[in-house]
């Protein structure tokens, strides 16, 4: 099967780098915007919930950076096996980069819930739970992920060996994500992601979507400038990175 | 402007997490752009230093 040549490029370190410093500006002005208009409107012109009052208004910022830390994850995995499969280095790079930030984003959504929690449920955590035990789990696998990558002196033998970590554990994002059909505890069940009637206002549920489009750009936008450095890091000696150097382009 | 603030009366759990969330996503920014300052001046002292990779000494055969 012929590739086509876009995909071929996509392979090529001086090509990433420079898409990704060419979009990275934009990534970063589009994300600020969304987060800046979705909080005002989330915080302050969505009206209160009629069963929780003001404190809901957490979901505005709860399941955004939960979901984050999913996309970070699968992201992880997929690009960790595109690497290990035809050994392609800016896959790793990647995967790389999107380690320590799924696993900012799943702690920040660990921290969120659990203070939505106390005034909700009456407690900041339930070891019975199954999403907030996956969830943790899903904090633990970026964790060893790095903690892994970083007992290898060799970059191309961790590359490999944490790569099968990462797609081995990708089993555990659909388990997060049905955690709350298949077992019925303290967590809600899924609230917009059933699309032909999610059970939320629409002056909920437009300030929600803005704050998912928000978050999804920032992850990309701190995606790439990590790839960046992680790409600087890894072609240090090459030539096109000491040419761009030179030139004053990197 | 103070009822926003109070969040009624949960304003101590609401307020907290979206500063949590904010603090995490300008550190991240940060942490990235430092990455990147460091690998470039990193890759800066190398220059000269080592031979470039992709540019190996190539013997004329004669």
């Amino acid at each position: 099967m012929k590739l086509p040549r876009w995909f071929h490029l996509f392979g090529s370190p001086p090509f990433v780098y420079r898409l990704a410093s060419a979009l990275s500006p934009w990534l970063g002005a589009i994300a600020c915007t969304l987060i800046a208009v979705g909080t005002y409107w989330g915080l302050v012109i969505a009206p209160p919930d009629a069963v929780q009052g003001e404190v809901y208004r957490i979901i505005y910022i709860h399941p955004q950076t939960a979901y984050v830390g999913m996309l970070a994850y699968v992201v992880m995995a997929v690009t960790a096996g595109i690497g290990y499969i035809w050994r392609i280095k800016v896959a790793h790079a990647v995967a790389v980069s999107a380690a320590p930030i799924g696993a900012s984003f799943t702690f920040c959504a660990l921290v969120s819930g659990s203070l939505w929690g106390r005034p909700t449920w009456g407690t900041y955590w339930e070891w019975g739970d199954p999403r907030i035990m996956f969830e943790t789990l899903l904090l633990f696998l970026f964790l060893s992920y790095l903690a892994l990558r970083a007992a290898f002196e060799d970059r191309d033998k961790a590359d490999r060996v944490s790569a099968i970590l990462a797609v081995v554990g990708v089993v555990n994002v659909p388990i997060i994500h049905y955690s709350v059909l298949w077992w019925n505890t303290l967590h809600q069940g899924p609230t917009v992601s059933k699309l032909d009637s999610p059970s939320m206002a629409t002056e909920m549920l437009i300030p929600f979507l803005i704050m998912i489009a928000g978050f999804t750009f920032c992850f990309c936008w701190l995606l790439l400038n990590r790839l960046r450095a992680e790409i600087v890091e890894r072609e240090r000696d090459t030539r096109w990175l000491q040419d761009a150097l030179q030139g004053g382009r990197a | 402007m103070i009822e926003v603030l109070s969040m009624g009366g949960h304003a101590a759990y609401v307020w907290p997490a979206y500063g949590i969330t904010l603090a995490l996503i300008v550190f991240n920014v940060w942490a990235a752009r430092r990455k990147l300052a460091n690998a470039l001046t990193a890759a800066r002292r190398s220059s000269g230093a080592a031979q470039p990779r992709s540019q190996p000494k190539v013997r004329q055969l004669s």
